[in-house]
């Protein structure tokens, strides 16, 4: 019963990038679907995934045949769960060891950009607009983990 | 000193990893919340188009109403009848001689306190330039000068060929934009940021300048000024709305009556003359094609240079202006032969189309953003007889007199009959043929899909899909480079399609709410490649970041699903009740996903938007009788009218504005308590609601608040929330006020 809950979910996702209507969506489109579908996997962990679905000759599309078994596997075995909030405060305090509750513009940005899966530079910025306090030039980020919970539920 | 620095290097190597791991850990976590604002995105868009592609399902809709009003309905009173005549009877186009009167402005006065722009003819750079600052001052022209420049354009429309010739040769830059559909923000921002018109900066719009938005009038006047300019360099194309019959139900109609009081009438009158002389495409270099819908696998270039373009009036009905003036002949027209159900003259001959609403694709149909109502399809059958093709509308309206018991002969200005056998060839062709018409409604409605061939749209009645071998048979044939077209609306303001040999250009941003789309143009120099500029014409979007701007339009999408759902309440529980043998009140949530599907039939993804919908379920069910009831609380604010019938309103909107609109012919925006009730009463019989004589003369006599007999249909529909106020700030005085109140009362007195 679950699994075909579970079907559902995966296909009403899936659907939602599937502009042609034919089943197929953009390779590129999979982490966000696979993201929105309560799964939080790292870059390399969605490049695992991909190559399962992908087809013999990587086309550039993912089918939903190939998908849907795949996916479901996943959230049966209940893969990549999202991280708590105090496991992500601990991780931004791992990078203020010297615990000031804050991070500074270029700290923040050293750290994502060259350490980690590094972001891309619109990532950057995009996290930079929400995340930095114009007047400090920082990120308090129990602040800033209270606030993108919040939004994410 | 040996296990120091060990010790010291491996504690900076931890640390290292640490921050690394740490580092990876915050990027996971944040790509997942950007890859479900992403998903949120895409859901709000989603929820725009279907509910875009429902609003046309509404044409079919009000298809049947009329079609079972002529089946079913015998006027019982004298008051019914001239009722339903008033419904039926044609609105003759005017004759030559009146469309003079009609686009009379010289005995126009306007008054010494005027302080709005003021035009003379010939019109200079200078004047063009000045209405724009004008308008963007929040001025309005005088009904005056609006039908002089509306004479003047159709002077100059009248000598252009159907396609238009641009050369890179003369102007160095081509500028092309797409729809702008009445937001004249964007109008200013693009002769902002890329340049007002010159003899070096040469423009071409692409069509639909006008309804939904608030500035319809303001964009034609800017840009028929600039027309008239910049003759060699300043292009227009008509869109599928610039027809008058698609305004009447799309709000521009609305917006001229609202602007222009005691001149509303000509101005229309008038437009509608100078909308059909708009040229229909436009070739750059004879090798770019611009043309608003696409194209099909007929499409013939000489075929749609050659026609008569004047004559197509609308192309939501085949109709002309030279049928009011044939006589009849001796032959009396026979009634259609098994020709289906007739139809009044205002709606689309939607022969074609199946008497219940479709349903939205999941296979087939493209799901793409499409700014229109449905064009009208003549006899879908290529192979019935030529005379079946060509009968006039006439017949089916003098077959809806005759059942409705009114008078058939033909009176003084009456219109009267086609002979079916008549050969109009032999004199000077009254109408557009079968070809000819298919010809514009295939460029004006047409979209581009990504499989190849060439489908009717059998949805809108009129136009196609077009695949890219099509596209490519086009190119080759007339030897072009590509098209540019638009019709659309993107997410970023354009898109390419059939390996960039099609592209779309939309140049209203924040087309369906603040924030859901940007706009774009393209230009293109002497080397033909195309340049595209995006932007989003309003200011409070650049401040917000990505997640507040999704928040908006994604509260504005759910609005308009949250009102749909409620408008489908009875329905909706029906449904559930059906997933709730036991009686036990509640349901699964994927129940729910599945009832409410089959239900709205909108092809969204429920179990995505969920959450956004169903605000409380524990443990994954749903007591859906207080789910019902929370939306309705949302959206009912008139406790003492009958639930079904605010349903029905809300289910109906569109099509209620428009009936209202069409019986009020004059544009007075006033019907009689008499017409209200007596189209309420037959609209509620079609639709099964229940409802009683006396709650209809309740209605009618609670929105009569200054009992003289009179409603005015824009404070009805506002009173029902079912028309957005289209009051720009700053006038409120001026503005009706639409607050609901209590007693289940409509507008505020005294603001009559």
């Amino acid at each position: 019963i679950i699994a075909s809950e579970y079907h559902k979910k995966i296909k009403d996702a899936f659907e939602v990038f599937d502009h042609e209507a034919n089943n197929t969506v953009d390779v590129r489109e999979i982490g966000t679907i696979i993201r929105s579908l309560g799964c939080c996997p790292s870059e390399g962990e969605l490049h695992d995934l991909i190559a399962e679905v992908e087809e013999e000759e990587p086309t550039g599309y993912i089918r939903f045949e190939k998908f849907l078994p795949v996916m479901t596997e996943v959230l049966l075995e209940r893969r990549y769960r999202p991280i708590p909030e105090d496991t992500l405060l601990r991780a931004f305090e791992v990078l203020d060891p010297s615990k000031r509750g804050f991070l500074t513009k270029e700290e923040l940005i050293k750290y994502m950009t060259e350490e980690g899966e590094p972001f891309s530079q619109e990532e950057m910025e995009e996290m930079l607009s929400a995340a930095i306090d114009p007047e400090s030039n920082s990120i308090h980020y129990k602040d800033y983990i209270a606030m993108m919970v919040v939004d994410d539920s | 000193m040996g296990s120091g620095t060990s010790n010291q290097r491996h504690f900076a190597f931890q640390n290292a990893e640490k921050a690394f791991r740490a580092a990876a850990l915050i990027q996971r976590w944040y790509r997942r919340y950007v890859a479900r604002l992403e998903m949120r995105r895409h859901c709000t868009w989603r929820i725009f188009q279907s509910i875009e592609y429902a609003g046309q399902q509404d044409q079919v809709k009000l298809h049947d109403f009329f079609s079972y009003l002529v089946e079913h309905f015998t006027p019982s009173s004298n008051h019914e009848r001239d009722f339903l005549n008033r419904v039926f009877t044609e609105e003759r186009f005017p004759q030559d001689a009146e469309m003079e009167k009609f686009s009379d402005y010289k005995s126009i006065e306007v008054p010494d306190n005027y302080t709005g722009p003021r035009l003379s003819f010939p019109l200079l750079p200078d004047h063009a330039a000045a209405l724009v600052e004008a308008f963007r001052r929040k001025q309005q022209l005088h009904a005056r000068y609006v039908l002089n420049l509306l004479h003047e354009t159709r002077k100059h429309l009248e000598q252009l060929p159907n396609i238009t010739r641009v050369s890179t040769c003369y102007s160095e830059e081509v500028t092309v934009c797409g729809d702008l559909h009445g937001q004249l923000d964007d109008l200013i921002f693009i002769f902002y940021k890329n340049g007002l018109p010159s003899p070096e900066r040469a423009y071409v719009f692409n069509g639909d300048f006008v309804d939904r938005g608030k500035d319809s009038v303001e964009i034609l006047m800017v840009l028929f000024a600039f027309m008239l300019v910049y003759p060699k360099e300043f292009h227009l194309n008509r869109g599928n709305h610039e027809d008058h019959m698609v305004n009447l139900r799309y709000g521009f109609t609305k917006e001229v009556m609202h602007k222009y009081k005691t001149h509303g009438k000509k101005i229309l009158k008038t437009l509608q003359d100078v909308f059909c002389w708009l040229p229909l495409a436009t070739l750059v270099d004879e090798k770019v094609l611009i043309l608003h819908g696409g194209v099909s696998d007929m499409t013939d270039l000489e075929l749609l240079a050659k026609l008569d373009r004047h004559k197509i009036v609308s192309t939501l009905r085949r109709k002309t202006r030279k049928e009011n003036g044939k006589q009849a002949t001796k032959e009396k027209a026979t009634p259609p032969s098994g020709a289906g159900r007739p139809t009044p003259w205002f709606l689309p001959q939607t022969r074609s189309l199946p008497a219940s609403p479709l349903r939205l694709g999941a296979s087939g149909a493209p799901r793409a953003g499409r700014s229109s109502s449905i064009p009208c399809s003549c006899p879908a059958d290529a192979k019935e007889p030529a005379r079946r093709a060509r009968r006039s509308v006439d017949l089916e309206l003098d077959r809806c007199r005759r059942q409705a018991g009114l008078p058939v002969s033909p009176a003084q200005g009456e219109p009267l009959l086609c002979t079916p056998e008549a050969d109009s060839e032999a004199e000077e062709p009254p109408e557009p043929t079968q070809e000819e018409w298919k010809q514009v409604v295939d460029i004006l409605w047409s979209d581009p899909m990504t499989q190849d061939g060439c489908k009717a749209n059998t949805i809108r009645g009129g136009g196609c899909y077009f695949g890219p071998n099509v596209t490519e048979q086009l190119l080759q044939k007339y030897n072009l480079q590509f098209l540019i077209r638009s019709h659309e609306c993107k997410p970023e303001g354009y898109e390419f399609c059939h390996s960039r040999k099609v592209l779309t250009i939309f140049s209203a941003s924040n087309y369906y709410e603040v924030g859901s789309n940007r706009g774009a143009y393209v230009k293109l120099g002497p080397a033909l490649t195309p340049y595209i500029v995006q932007y989003q014409a309003n200011e409070a979007t650049h401040t917000l970041t990505m997640r507040q701007r999704i928040s908006r339009v994604e509260e504005a999408a759910l609005r308009s699903l949250r009102e749909k759902l409620f408008a489908h309440s009875s329905d909706l529980l029906g449904e559930f009740k059906k997933h709730d043998a036991d009686k036990t009140g509640f349901i699964t949530l994927s129940d729910w996903a599945e009832a409410v599907e089959s239900v709205l039939r909108l092809g969204l993804p429920w179990r995505m938007l969920r959450p956004q919908l169903v605000r409380s379920s524990t443990d994954n069910t749903l007591e859906y009788r207080s789910w019902l009831e929370d939306l309705a609380k949302e959206q009912l604010s008139h406790e003492n009218i009958q639930s079904s019938l605010l349903e029905t309103l809300y289910q109906n909107r569109s099509n209620l504005e428009t009936i209202f609109r069409i019986i009020d012919s004059d544009h007075s925006g006033f019907i009689s308590l008499d017409e209200f009730r007596q189209t309420w009463k037959l609209f509620s019989s079609h639709m099964n609601v229940d409802i009683t004589d006396d709650c209809i003369c309740d209605l009618a006599r609670s929105i009569d608040f200054n009992k003289d007999g009179h409603i005015d249909i824009n404070e009805f529909l506002e009173a029902f929330r079912l028309v957005e106020q289209s009051c720009p700030e700053g006038e409120a005085s001026d503005c009706r006020q639409a607050t609901s109140t209590t007693d289940g009362g409509c507008s505020k007195p005294g603001t009559h």
